[in-house]
């Protein structure tokens, strides 16, 4: 019996190595044939040219604003929110909202884009100029849809707090407000940054919200109403049709995407060894 | 002079009948014992002195409870009633930052922010809490890695630092070994100069050793309050002389 335990766990390793090499195996060739430093560093990206260019810089900066963007809109609604849940909010409410942000979490990607698209995009060209179709756009979409992340592995952070700090924090005369932003929701950083690291890790990788309402103009905006295009988005705009240098540049944006979130999962696991250590 | 005073004080669970008809004034700078056996109520009498059962669902209470003569189930501002009367929990609870920070936590709470005034009055709690001298080169530590006996004497310096009149003590050192229950002892006895101490404790000894008053308490009522000498020489109720010399609890 252990071994299918054996097996089963195997899988899950063995697809991570798959993908993995089939990843590098794939992109680095193009990574050396371009030059690591104008891939990455390049800043022309006209695969079609002749001769063609293959510079993705723009594009992990978008990719990186489009994140921070995202962080910025749904770390403090989504911390805010779980800190209302676990400390103050009243039973019959929690019933409802509790599921409520779950189902969130349930809501296809391609949805959220729709949304966007049909909501958010049209706000921003009406009040904010532009095409609508922007890194705010983007952002505020992603900001959305990391929240049931965030919520969710905060207020389980925030709940694995002991009453007992709650209690000595009221016994000094300290207001509710004051004892759980006081005491709890510090005593709980470690839960809650590790909440926040794999929303990022989420935004980083969201492709089919972003690639209707972020513009995808291959540009380092300067406003918040400017287009971008994220890695992802790249990717999944010109796989269909691309051949050659040019399918294997993509995929070595993959690579590029996929270095990316094993660093915020390599940090995911320093803070947890770090809480660990510390209590 | 009498500190707090219970009157005909009622306390409900939901529908259990947790303190039935509690009449007791407490003296000022006395130490006043609650004991008595689990489940008697003394916890949950002591807790109503500083509303901490306000935290418990369906908790009820009726009756009267003074400070300095102020019904402190009336209009009062709780918090500055939390001030008032400190509160050392059975098991210790430093928070989890540094022990700087553990006592200028209620300072900082009561409105003082300059640095000079808080460093005065981490100092003077620590020396009151007779901890100053093991603790001054650990100030910026994080107070979890203090011993069990270390981190409840921070606990009391804790409340001593938003300056209290009164100080309630949980079986402040029931999870203590000898040597810490010792020193906490002799630092009770030394703050009743200044201070109004209720404690409730499952330790006989510690009463008879430290307690100027004693009561003891049975399935929610009051059975006896007296001298502790008295309760302890000459009971006069056949419950509390059983329980003193060990028949039951």
């Amino acid at each position: 019996m252990q071994g299918v335990f054996f097996l089963t766990a195997l899988a899950s390793i063995a697809s991570v190595a798959i993908i993995c090499v089939f990843l590098f195996i794939n992109g680095v060739p193009a990574m050396a044939e371009i030059g690591l430093f104008d891939f990455i560093g390049g800043q022309k990206w006209a695969p079609t040219n002749v001769p063609a260019s293959f510079g993705i810089f723009d594009m992990i900066v978008a990719s990186v604003y489009v994140t921070a963007g995202a962080i910025v809109i749904g770390v403090p609604i989504g911390i805010l929110t779980a800190v209302f849940l676990a400390r103050f909010c009243p039973k019959p409410l929690y019933k409802i909202l509790k599921p409520a942000t779950e189902l969130l979490a349930g809501i296809p990607s391609i949805v959220y884009g729709f949304f966007g698209l049909m909501v958010v995009v049209p706000f921003i060209r009406d009040n904010f100029g532009g095409f609508g179709s922007s890194w705010l756009a983007a952002s505020i979409v992603l900001g959305i849809m990391i929240l049931p992340t965030i919520i969710g592995v905060s207020e389980s952070a925030i709940r694995a707090v002991p009453e007992s700090y709650y209690e000595g924090a009221l016994a000094l005369g300290a207001t509710k407000e004051r004892s759980v932003f006081k005491t709890i929701l510090p005593a709980s950083k470690s839960g809650v940054l590790a909440a926040v690291v794999l929303g990022i890790g989420r935004a980083l990788g969201e492709t089919m919200a972003v690639v209707l309402i972020a513009g995808n103009q291959v540009q380092i905006p300067t406003r918040l109403t400017d287009g971008l295009r994220t890695l992802t988005a790249n990717i999944v705009l010109e796989m269909g049709y691309s051949t050659g240098l040019h399918r294997q540049a993509l995929i070595a944006t993959g690579v590029v995407l996929f270095v990316f979130i094993l660093l915020i999962t390599l940090s995911m696991q320093a803070i947890k060894s770090r809480s660990e250590k510390h209590g | 002079m009498d500190k707090f005073t219970i009157d005909n004080m009622n306390l409900y669970y939901g529908k259990f009948h947790a303190l039935k008809d509690v009449t007791l004034h407490m003296p000022k700078n006395k130490i006043t014992a609650f004991i008595g056996p689990s489940g008697c109520g003394k916890s949950t009498l002591l807790k109503s002195l500083n509303r901490m059962n306000d935290l418990v669902e369906g908790c009820k209470i009726t009756g009267d409870i003074r400070l300095d003569g102020a019904d402190i189930y009336g209009d009062i501002d709780i918090n500055v009633l939390r001030k008032r009367v400190g509160m050392v929990f059975q098991k210790a609870n430093p928070f989890p930052m540094s022990v700087y920070d553990n006592i200028a936590f209620g300072p900082r709470t009561h409105g003082i922010k300059k640095k000079s005034e808080l460093d005065q009055i981490v100092e003077q709690s620590l020396r009151d809490a007779a901890i100053w001298d093991e603790l001054k080169d650990r100030l910026k530590k994080s107070a979890l890695g203090l011993s069990g006996g270390q981190q409840q004497r921070l606990c009391i310096a804790r409340a001593l630092a938003v300056k209290p009149e009164v100080l309630l003590m949980d079986e402040a050192t029931s999870a203590l070994d000898p040597i810490s229950t010792g020193k906490i002892e002799e630092l009770c006895l030394k703050l009743k100069d200044e201070y109004t101490i209720i404690m409730v404790t499952h330790n006989m000894q510690q009463a008879l050793r430290i307690s100027d008053n004693t009561a003891f308490f049975l399935l929610g009522e009051m059975v006896e309050y007296n001298s502790t000498d008295a309760v302890f020489s000459s009971p006069q109720d056949k419950r509390t002389e059983e329980y003193i010399t060990g028949r039951f609890g």
